[in-house]
């Protein structure tokens, strides 16, 4: 393996070290924190790390999508479904349940680790260069990744968006509230009730899933 | 010109492995899913490595393809967490094995 020196001119080489450490300590900071919040935070962090690597790779497009798509929006995904579920309890990583539990996976990720880094010990990179285009040249990233997509990666591009509706209609489907089991004396949902209650105006009785009806919706499924 | 493409790779590794090992230790769910997202951001920056050192853009295309499944499978996951924590609360991965045909 070339020194860090080797064809990197001194800030470059700079750079990768601070960031490789930053990618390096999230990681360690998401699988060793108690506190999932704590853990999507170093998960920020090592996204970050990777999408100044992805600069210095230049692929500046990826670096700033990285940035919007994985820290903008994945983590922040995840960071609603913790508050949303109240699940940031502690959690000890290393204390209870069966030590082999807990020994087995770091041998096992360490012996992954030797694996790699023995198979690849002289051939880093092999291959041939330039199947799909020239990543640099005349051109600047974006141009040649936009070019790339719309041409020889077409169709898989189109197909991704048949992807995303599908895990946006499954994610509503999920979403939904269990159907509730009218109870006798009850209207069924969608029945619409010949005169209002005299109580309290609540609105769209007939809607069955609204939110007017979330809390003991809520309760119900919880006791059974 | 950055660094060798072999640091970045011995990197990836490093990062992959942290998030392989990860995902076997913890038991919480959400925290297994960041994991899995840490393996997927390794395996993207062995990619965009192998682009530059190839001179493809291939790489980076393939990088696009997948953020754009990670954003789906985390929409799909995340909606199946919450379904789980909906019906159990305070549910772990060990928890689940009362889940039978």
């Amino acid at each position: 393996m070339p020194t860090l020196l080797a064809a990197a001119t001194l800030p470059d080489a700079i750079t990768f070290a601070v960031a490789a450490v930053i990618c390096v300590a999230g990681a360690l900071g998401v699988v060793l924190m108690r506190n999932p919040v704590h853990a999507a935070l170093n998960l920020v962090m090592t996204l970050f790390g990777i999408a100044v690597l992805f600069v210095e790779e230049d692929a500046q497009f990826l670096a700033a999508v990285q940035v919007i798509v994985y820290t903008g929006a994945i983590v922040v995904l995840f960071l609603f479904v913790i508050m949303l579920l109240g699940v940031d309890r502690q959690e000890q990583v290393f204390a209870d349940g069966f030590v082999a539990q807990r020994l087995v996976p770091l041998l096992l990720g360490a012996l992954v680790l030797v694996e790699v880094l023995l198979l690849a010990h002289q051939h880093w990179v092999t291959g041939a260069a330039k199947v799909s285009g020239a990543a640099r040249g005349t051109r600047t990233n974006v141009v040649a990744l936009g070019r790339s997509l719309f041409t020889t990666y077409l169709l898989p591009f189109e197909v991704t968006s048949a992807l995303l509706v599908v895990a946006v209609i499954g994610a509503v489907v999920l979403a939904r509230r269990p159907h509730r089991v009218p109870e006798p004396g009850e209207l069924p949902d969608g029945a619409v009730r010949a005169a209002p209650p005299a109580e309290p105006p609540v609105p769209s009785v007939g809607g069955g899933e609204g939110a007017a009806d979330g809390a003991d919706d809520e309760t119900k499924v919880v006791s059974r | 010109m950055s660094v060798h493409a072999s640091w970045y790779l011995v990197l990836a590794a490093v990062l992959f492995s942290i998030g392989a090992v990860g995902l076997l230790v913890r038991r919480n769910v959400l925290v297994m899913f960041m994991c899995i997202e840490l393996m997927l951001n390794a395996a993207n920056l062995t990619f965009v490595t192998f682009s530059r050192a190839l001179n493809d853009i291939g790489g980076q295309v393939a990088v696009f393809f997948v953020l754009v499944v990670a954003a789906a499978e985390v929409v799909v996951g995340l909606g199946i967490i919450v379904a789980i924590y909906r019906r159990r609360v305070g549910a772990t991965a060990d928890d689940a094995h009362i889940l039978k045909g």
